[in-house]
């Protein structure tokens, strides 16, 4: 087993697998194993291509990479054959024959396979001429494409522990808190909190002092963080052992859901590689430093994602959140002096280090720097996650980069924020997201959720919704939090069932103030947001659930129903097949009749219809 | 109800020793007891007690403040309909309507045989191919109702198939 005990000794491996790769000269095929397209059958094709390749007799002249996530999963299997960025998508492993006899033997493309752009609707072959990819900065999220996970070498090859090598033998602690600070970044995880001030208070008190690395990512709708642990684990742990380094700690965690099971395993794989080649443990690199990391595996509570509720549940306790009198970077995790950073945070440490904080600086806008992971998601042709500078329009994601909505359906709004945030009208759309202009409208950054909302999407739903979830998620300690979510979670459900009252929206912003002003913790102080800002966006669907009983999105079941137009509909009996419930009867080429009575207002006709002939009323 | 389960002692201790028998792990015990039985039978909080030395109000608090531990029996397969807010925006509601009907229990319950427990949980990471599921540990994504339901029926027919071999 290889033993690195001394900077020099890593530099030199890294130099032998380069030059042996080099030198074998195979071409990388990477095939994407994130959990996404893991779900649309990536094994099933990864077995197939290796079959074919022998049979072919390619197998020494290609190498094979099941990497982490290439962001695009909507569009998985995905498979990118370098050095030219050869793009194939929604692969099965049918396709592996023709890919390895064409593509791969003689360069010829495989058409049917290429990925045809939405607005041009032309077909492209390479990574780089896709939208989705080419308006990104993917400087967090880039290596996920050409590095296998569960492999330290592949990490060190493409200059990983590059960042740790510079500051374990060029920088003192001080140094690295203060490029840290220059570099001006802030955390990922919700708040914004400038990383360099909350490291450099830590450092500054006694006692042993603890890392972590907050992997809980409760935002539902958010998965980078669960991209960045399942495709470059070692990236995270090396920002957790520089961290450690400027602030002086020799014990890190990293508390990561339980519902990331891959994520989990890719991460406890790279822990222990790292302690093997002696990157991690005592004496990291021959040093006199030692550091290791534990996993500990959370429960399913979202409000653990807060820091002091992370804390005590790391100490094996339920994860109720405490008032912040004393920070956790005075008294965290056992008592000690904490640093609690988010998994992005920490993945943008060795970039930082690596390339200088003017360097960084020069990426974002003037409060923040560098980029931010998003996942676009919700009624967006390409979802998926999507790293762009700070300061990027709301335009450019969802519609340059993300193909504008499905079926020509309406854009209504974009949540950003998780349950913490708000939803954003097509008026601002041109605002360049960053951690202030999104709170200036109303919303928040938070972990980078974007879901994307069209015309069949309600806003008081939507808002019913987060109430539901923080009301459930609630740790109960205290009461604006726990009674007040409970009232206006009653309201809201009232108001989509059709019992909506005069004087029920102004009702919703006196409890809301009130719950913000005076909750415990973060969770409550911002829950209020999806209905405020609902209320401050979408008044008139507000009114139009109240007043006229109507949900004009058709949601809520007690306030529409569909109706087929007379005029539209061809007769196409596509709807009537489809119909679990048997509500639609007509003949061929006449006009179809809606049983009202029969009708479970499921919406399989609405979204089937070929013709738009079946409306909301 | 769910079957009776017989509690195999020594693997419950490897996994308490795994931990080193250590406090602060509480939670991953009771988790990786989970994985064993799909649930922690409640007969198992005295050992824990013991081993790790706490009280038996602090297991019952964590067993009950997280929401990946029951202290209930579960299904044979446990079918987890992602309500986080992507899936939600794409219909989980809708997936998750079609379950209730099909399994005829609400959302937390478990089917009458046995088979299945129906639950709710909140985001998997998989939210561009939603709505989604995970039916034990496996995932399926870009459901619609029919497609949800035909994933169930292949459960169904699995572990008809299974009672037949074995009997
Ligand atoms: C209710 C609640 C849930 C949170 N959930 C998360 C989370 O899932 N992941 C995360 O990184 N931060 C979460 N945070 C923010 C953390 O408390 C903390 O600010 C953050 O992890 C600090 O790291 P950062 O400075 O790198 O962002 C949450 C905060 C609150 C109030
Ligand atoms: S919201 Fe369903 S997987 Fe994320």
């Amino acid at each position: 087993m290889i033993k690195l005990n001394s900077i020099e000794s890593l530099q030199k491996f890294r130099d032998s697998i380069t030059s042996t790769r080099t030198r074998q000269g195979k071409r990388l095929i990477s095939l994407c194993a994130g959990s996404g397209c893991g779900a649309y059958g990536t094994s099933g094709v990864y077995d197939e291509l290796m079959k074919e390749l022998s049979l072919q007799g390619l197998q020494e002249q290609f190498e094979v990479k099941l990497t982490g996530c290439h962001g695009f999963c909507e569009k998985g299997p995905i498979m990118v054959i370098y050095p030219d960025g050869i793009f194939y998508s929604q692969l099965k492993k049918e396709h592996m024959a023709e890919i390895v006899e064409k593509t791969l033997k003689t360069g010829e493309l495989v058409k049917a396979r290429l990925f045809k752009v939405e607005s041009t609707q032309k077909k492209v072959s390479l990574e780089e001429e896709i939208p989705f990819y080419n308006l990104q900065k993917r400087i967090v999220l880039g290596n996920n494409g050409v590095i296998e996970p569960t492999s330290i070498d592949d990490y060190i090859a493409v200059g990983g522990y590059t960042a740790l090598e510079k500051a374990l033998s060029k920088m003192t602690p001080q140094n690295i808190l203060d490029e840290i600070s220059k570099s001006k970044l802030r955390g990922r995880g919700g708040g914004g909190f400038p990383t360099g001030v909350k490291w450099k208070t830590c450092a500054r008190f006694d006692g042993p002092r603890y890392i972590i690395c907050n992997a809980d990512e409760g935002d539902p709708g958010a998965y980078m963080d669960r991209s960045i642990l399942e495709g470059n684990p070692h990236s995270v742990v090396e920002g957790m052992i520089i961290g450690a380094l400027a602030i002086g700690s020799s014990q890190g965690y990293v508390y990561v859901r339980h519902e990331y099971p891959l994520a989990v395993k890719n991460l406890s794989l790279a822990i222990e590689k790292a302690r093997d080649y002696g990157i991690l443990g005592k004496h990291i690199l021959g040093s006199r430093i030692d550091f290791d990391i534990t996993i500990s595996r959370g429960g399913g509570a979202f409000v653990c994602g807060e820091s002091t509720a992370l804390m005590a549940s790391l100490e094996g306790k339920p994860g109720r959140p405490r008032a912040k009198y004393v920070h956790t970077v005075e008294k965290g995790y056992r008592e000690g002096p904490t640093t609690l950073n988010n998994v992005e945070t920490w993945a943008n440490v060795p970039i930082i280090i690596n390339n200088g904080a003017d360097w960084y600086c020069s990426i974002g806008t003037e409060n923040s720097k560098g980029t931010k992971i998003f996942s676009l998601v919700g009624k967006v042709i390409n979802t998926g996650l999507v790293e762009v500078p700070m300061g990027t329009s709301l335009r450019t994601i969802i519609f340059d980069i993300g193909g504008g909505v499905p079926k020509n359906k309406k854009f209504k709004a974009v949540q950003t924020g998780g349950p913490s945030g708000g939803c954003i009208p097509e008026a601002h759309l041109d605002l360049g997201v960053d951690f202030d202009e999104l709170s200036r409208v109303g919303s928040i950054m938070g972990s980078g959720g974007m879901i994307v909302m069209d015309q069949n999407t309600c806003m008081v739903e939507v808002a019913r919704y987060f109430v539901e979830f923080l009301q459930d998620e609630s740790c109960g300690q205290c009461n604006p939090c726990r009674e007040g979510l409970k009232q206006m979670l009653d309201i809201l459900t009232r108001i989509c069932e059709g019992h909506g009252k005069k004087g029920d929206i102004e009702l919703l912003e006196e409890l809301g103030a009130m719950i913000e002003k005076f909750s415990l913790c973060g969770l409550g102080t911002s829950a209020p947001n999806p209905v405020l800002s609902t209320i401050r966006y979408f008044r008139d669907e507000y009114e139009a659930h109240i007043k006229d009983k109507k949900c004009p999105s058709g949601v809520c079941k007690p306030l529409f129903h569909y109706e087929i137009d007379k005029d539209t509909c061809t007769g196409c009996m596509l709807c009537a097949k489809k119909c679990p419930h048997e509500a639609i009867t007509g003949i061929k080429k006449e006009p179809h009749i809606l049983n009202q009575e029969k009708c479970i207002k499921c919406g399989i006709c609405y979204d089937n219809c070929k013709f738009n002939a079946i409306f909301i009323k | 109800m769910a079957n009776k389960i017989t509690i195999n002692w020594d693997k419950i201790q490897d996994i308490i020793e795994h931990y080193n028998s250590n406090p602060e792990n509480l939670l991953m015990i009771m988790q990786d007891i989970t994985n064993l039985y799909n649930y922690v039978p409640p007969e198992a909080i005295p050992l824990l007690k013991k081993k790790l030395n706490v009280k038996e109000s602090l297991i019952y608090s964590v067993a009950t403040f997280y929401k990946t531990i029951s202290l209930e029996p579960r299904g044979k397969h446990i079918i987890h309909v992602c309500t986080g807010t992507a899936c939600h925006i794409l219909g989980a509601v809708k997936i998750m309507d079609a379950y209730k009907e099909e399994l005829n229990i609400k959302e937390g319950q478990t089917t009458e045989d046995g088979l299945f427990s129906l639950e709710g949980v909140r985001c998997i990471g998989c939210c561009a191919s939603g709505p989604v599921i995970t039916v034990d540990k496996e995932i399926h994504g870009g459901l619609d109702r029919s497609k949800a339901l035909n994933i169930l029926e292949l459960y169904k027919r699995s572990s008809e198939r299974g009672e037949v071999e074995r009997g």
